[in-house]
């Protein structure tokens, strides 16, 4: 007789199973909005209380301020002060110069990589390459920290003769480091799922392979690419460490980027240790957190709707 | 019989509990939590009943977590601020404060450095961004390269009221995490300045302060701490809520006692003068 491992009986359980497990897939959801309500409910006396917005208002935050009567207006970072100075703008620009050379650095050389790994290497080399970059993604950032403090800043300055040993550059550098792995996954992936059928059309058209790879495979892969490049922005904004080890954390506004900068994730995570509990200065780092939070999430809302489109055109296409 | 067992050995853990005597709990500033632990040490070794835990976390922590009632000693390298005794008190909490030892704050210089002495009028200059030159100065003509503490450290705001009287650090100034930090970027920064507690200074000079112009110049060490001619030198506290009594009483005295005193000293910090330590004492 066949002996069937699930009878009947066992249908309360499989029940209760299904749901555990449902209930572990919410877990993850519920704590993101939980989490989210939390750090906005800390924030909230920025909107609410009106001691609070006298000192750190909206507009406080975001425009020029004449902090002292007769001087010139200005923005400033100043929250340990008689008169506190609340202007995220040098953060901003701070985070924003951050994360732009990291892409710089960072968006040939994944990109470049995921060409080569996908199109041209042979597999051998392939079978190396690929968990050699995404291995990159698992060196601890506070090493990657340390290394851009010491030893990277100092040949940055001796080579480039900088003023500033800590800066926008060295941080970034640093930062791309990180972010290599994540536009290289994500490209390569994309390329790797061009359909065969695709390649062999161009070549049976006479194509040789740089021109399958260039003209036909990059083109139909480049919404993976830009997702790519779209979460390793996200991962930019949000990284901590690197940045607070290795910019300097001097808030200027400045368009040079061999000046110090310091980002948002760097002054939360230097000055959320010791603030008055309570304190417009606690809510104003509270603020910040859920800035931080709202833009690395519809980056990377922006990112995974890029994937999906491109995952529906390509299987659109073979079908 | 495994009940049994379970149940013996948490009645054991109780009564341990209920005979191991008083536990103190000690935290905050990071500028006093190595002597902390170096007092906490040698007196259980004296009073093996009592149990001292220390921690540190920065001054800030420790003043928040005595208005929460989370600690009962707090160590803090500043006085507490306006708005921190008012929420202290809001919550029933009474501050008391006394000073347990000393600290002098230095100023680094890179060796290759031709500048050896400052007034406090120029580093308030230099600080400030008054002055951003080296050759305003006395040295050679290169920009100032600022580097400090992070914006909440006690050693910040202790600088920033007695050098700077209050004025904002100039914007360029890079702040760094911890003294070890700041001491590491100068010394390899040929035009950096920086600033920390004394006896930090490795592979860095310190520079000696002058008060006036027409003042010597002084560098700072223990003993120019202690007769209090270095021009920048501050008081470390210990807070309580209320006049300590019992076992943290004895503590405290024991700490400002000529034996705590040397403790302190043993390990680089600057013990206070004897009258003043005698007079802190809880009668």
């Amino acid at each position: 007789m066949v002996q069937y491992k699930f009878k009947p009986k066992s249908r309360i359980r499989e029940f209760l199973g299904e749901k555990l497990i449902a209930l572990n897939a919410l877990a993850a959801v519920i704590g993101i909005l939980l989490i989210f309500i939390f750090i906005f409910k800390e924030a909230l006396p920025i909107f609410t209380s009106s001691e609070v917005r006298q000192e750190a208002g909206i507009g406080k935050m975001l425009f020029k301020q004449e902090f002292y009567k007769g001087r010139e207006p200005k923005w400033s970072w100043q929250p340990n002060s008689d008169v506190p100075k609340y202007s995220l703008y040098p953060l901003f620009l701070g985070t924003l110069k951050a994360a732009i050379v990291a892409m710089l650095f960072a968006v040939p050389l994944g990109v470049g990589a995921a060409i080569y790994s996908s199109e041209f290497a042979p597999r051998r080399a392939r079978e190396i390459i690929k968990p050699v970059i995404e291995l990159l993604a698992g060196i601890p950032s506070v090493v990657l920290g340390f290394f851009a403090l010491i030893v990277l800043a100092t040949i940055l300055q001796n080579t480039l003769g900088l003023t500033y040993r800590l800066n926008a550059l060295n941080a970034g550098i640093a930062l791309g480091i990180t972010v290599i792995p994540v536009i290289y996954t994500v490209a390569e992936d994309a390329m790797t799922a061009v359909p065969r059928s695709l390649r062999d059309a161009a070549i049976a058209l006479g194509a040789n392979p740089w021109q399958v790879s260039i003209s036909m495979v990059l083109p139909a892969a480049l919404p993976g690419i830009a997702a790519g490049v779209i979460l390793g922005f996200g991962r930019a904004i949000g990284e901590t460490m690197i940045v607070l080890m290795a910019s300097g954390n001097a808030a200027i506004v400045s368009g040079s980027f061999v000046d110090s900068i310091r980002t948002f994730s760097a002054t939360i995570a230097a000055e959320m240790a010791e603030v008055v509990f309570g304190s417009p200065h606690y809510n104003v780092l509270f603020f910040i957190g859920t800035l931080l939070f709202i833009f690395t999430f519809m980056i990377n809302l922006g990112g995974d709707f890029v994937l999906m489109r491109l995952r529906e055109k390509i299987q659109g296409r073979t079908k | 019989m495994r009940k049994v067992t379970i149940l013996t050995i948490a009645l054991a853990l109780l009564f341990g509990l209920a005979f191991a005597g008083s536990t103190i709990t000690v935290k905050g500033s990071d500028t006093l939590v190595r002597l902390g632990q170096r007092w906490a040490e040698e007196y259980m070794k004296k009073n093996p009943g009592t149990i001292i835990q220390v921690s540190g976390g920065g001054s800030g922590t420790g003043i928040a977590a005595l208005i929460n009632g989370g600690t009962d000693v707090c160590e803090a390298s500043r006085d507490m601020k306006e708005q921190e005794y008012k929420i202290a008190e809001s919550k029933g909490i009474k501050p008391f404060r006394v000073s347990v030892a000393l600290d002098g704050i230095a100023v680094f210089l890179n060796e290759a450095n031709p500048v050896n002495e400052f007034t406090v009028d120029q580093l308030k200059g230099i600080y400030t961004g008054a002055i951003t030159n080296w050759k305003e100065v006395g040295g050679s003509d290169h920009i100032i390269i600022l580097y400090g503490r992070e914006n909440n450290s006690g050693t910040y705001a202790f600088f920033k009221e007695h050098i700077l009287k209050e004025e904002d650090y100039a914007e360029r100034t890079q702040t760094l995490p911890g003294t070890a930090a700041v001491v590491n970027a100068v010394a390899k920064d040929k035009f950096g300045i920086g600033y920390g507690g004394i006896a930090w200074a490795t592979g860095v000079k310190d520079a000696a302060i002058k008060k006036t112009d027409s003042s010597m110049a002084v560098k700072p060490s223990v003993e120019t701490v202690v007769n209090g001619t270095y021009p920048i030198s501050r008081e470390l506290y210990w807070f309580f809520n209320g006049t300590p009594t019992g076992e943290m009483k004895k503590l405290l005295n024991w700490a400002l006692s000529d034996e705590g005193q040397k403790v302190a000293k043993d390990i680089d910090y600057v013990p206070l003068p004897k009258e003043m330590a005698e007079k802190n004492m809880i009668k």
